[in-house]
């Protein structure tokens, strides 16, 4: 690979025009602030980068790399967050890479419709994020003292440690009945109260670095203007052994790619508010805390998806 | 509950100290969401690796653990799963030596009666 290679577009986002220039102070990855190329009726909000990081073979490597991964996923959001005091930016999908200006009109072309359908859609709406975690059991309950008296015949010490263990497990089990009905009940309510909602993946505490279990991570597509309405009604939700906790605003990025595979265009918003409070007024059970594998689904619209992990939640837990 | 003030005009409130989002809240939006287009630099970013290992498994695992009702998140927070069953079967072969013992002591008690 040459050092001479000349530098690549990292592309971050698709905008309408819009006046002035990117906020300022914003930095890319490159640690300069962002350009604009602008194609026909839409502008794209790149960045030149280097190709000893992005061209295909270095970066699938530096992708490997959580370090660089991490600080670049930050500056990928820095920008787009960034552009959202300005104007309705499309985010696009990390390292979405172009040769050079001509690559990046040539991906606006393409992509043209599938953008202003997603700028319509998004146009004045934030997401926020929603989590609910089962609180984790004192560690105390759980198999660390059982294993020390296991030399010590005490009298009486394999019936301990059989109450213990039951014990642990009847308070698991309550912490994860609550939270799994907190969830449900939070869920219909806040699907009812966004135009969209979509489910990710639960996290796991190493990642994220949040003690206890993660039952419920959902996102939910809230008009901006109703944004501390949104936020208050989370607040509500509190419970013992169960912690709710709320993220955002953010770019709409659980929805920027709806409507691309799933739904039919106009799909977004009217029909899935609709599908959102059917779904909310029967007591059936559905945001499946465990959610799909992939794609997370939009929930209200796609009901089926979320059903499929409803199986694998707490209810397995608790058979 | 972290609650951050909504400022939808203001520069965006989920920064990692103040709005409660984390590394993990940041990847999946910006890795598993956004509009997939295809740039000149081809890169499927579901082959990579990382993704694999770290997030999907990971994340994974955790859901598969519910499935086979296992608590392992009580105990121990490795994540390999070839740890989790020695610790399954390390807990399993505690509990039976623990009921042979309480059987045979409450023989003895019957038979000392």
């Amino acid at each position: 690979m040459s050092t001479a290679a000349p530098d690549l577009r990292y592309v971050y986002a698709v905008t309408r025009p819009f006046d002035g220039v990117p906020p300022e102070g914003v930095r890319g990855i490159s640690g300069q602030p962002p350009k604009l190329v602008r194609h026909g009726d839409l502008v794209a909000v790149v960045d030149p980068v280097p190709a000893a990081d992005f061209e295909e073979g270095p970066l699938k490597a530096r992708l490997e790399d959580l370090d660089w991964l991490a600080a670049t996923a930050r500056a990928h959001d820095a920008v787009i967050a960034a552009l959202a005091t300005v104007t309705c930016p499309v985010p696009l999908r990390l390292a979405t890479v172009c040769r050079d200006d001509s690559g990046v009109r040539r991906l606006l072309e393409e992509g043209g419709e599938r953008f202003e359908r997603a700028l319509t859609r998004l146009d004045g709406r934030l997401e926020w994020g929603v989590k609910v975690y089962a609180e984790q059991p004192a560690p105390a309950a759980g198999a660390a003292p059982e294993r020390a008296p296991a030399g010590g015949q005490a009298r009486g010490s394999g019936r301990d440690y059989l109450r213990r263990r039951m014990e642990a497990r009847r308070s698991r089990e309550a912490d994860w009945g609550r939270a799994d009905a907190l969830s449900r009940r939070l869920h219909a309510e806040l699907s009812a109260q966004a135009e969209a909602a979509a489910l990710h993946r639960p996290q796991d505490a190493k990642l994220s670095g949040v003690p206890g279990v993660n039952v419920l991570n959902a996102a939910y597509l809230v008009d901006r203007a109703r944004g501390q309405e949104f936020a208050d009604l989370v607040q509500g939700y509190a419970e013992e052994g169960v912690q709710v906790r709320l993220t955002g605003p953010w770019v709409p990025y659980s929805f920027a790619g709806i409507g691309d595979e799933e739904q039919p265009v106009g799909g977004g918003a009217e029909p899935a508010a609709g599908g959102a409070q059917s779904s909310a007024g029967g007591a059936e059970p559905e945001p499946g805390p465990s959610a799909e594998p992939t794609a997370g689904g939009a929930v209200p619209a796609a009901g089926a998806g979320d059903r499929g992990g409803d199986g694998a939640g707490p209810e397995a837990v608790r058979g | 509950m972290t609650m951050p003030a909504p400022r939808p005009s203001a520069s965006m409130a989920y920064q990692p100290d103040g709005g409660g989002a984390n590394l993990a809240d940041i990847l999946e939006r910006v890795l598993d969401k956004g509009v997939v287009i295809a740039g000149d630099i081809k890169i499927n970013l579901l082959d990579i690796e990382l993704l694999t290992i770290k997030l999907r498994l990971v994340v994974a695992s955790v859901e598969r653990a519910k499935e086979m009702g296992i608590d392992w998140w009580e105990s121990d927070p490795s994540l390999s799963s070839r740890a989790r069953q020695g610790e399954l079967a390390r807990e399993n072969a505690e509990l039976q030596r623990r009921i042979a013992e309480l059987e045979e002591r409450a023989e003895l008690e019957e038979r000392n009666a």
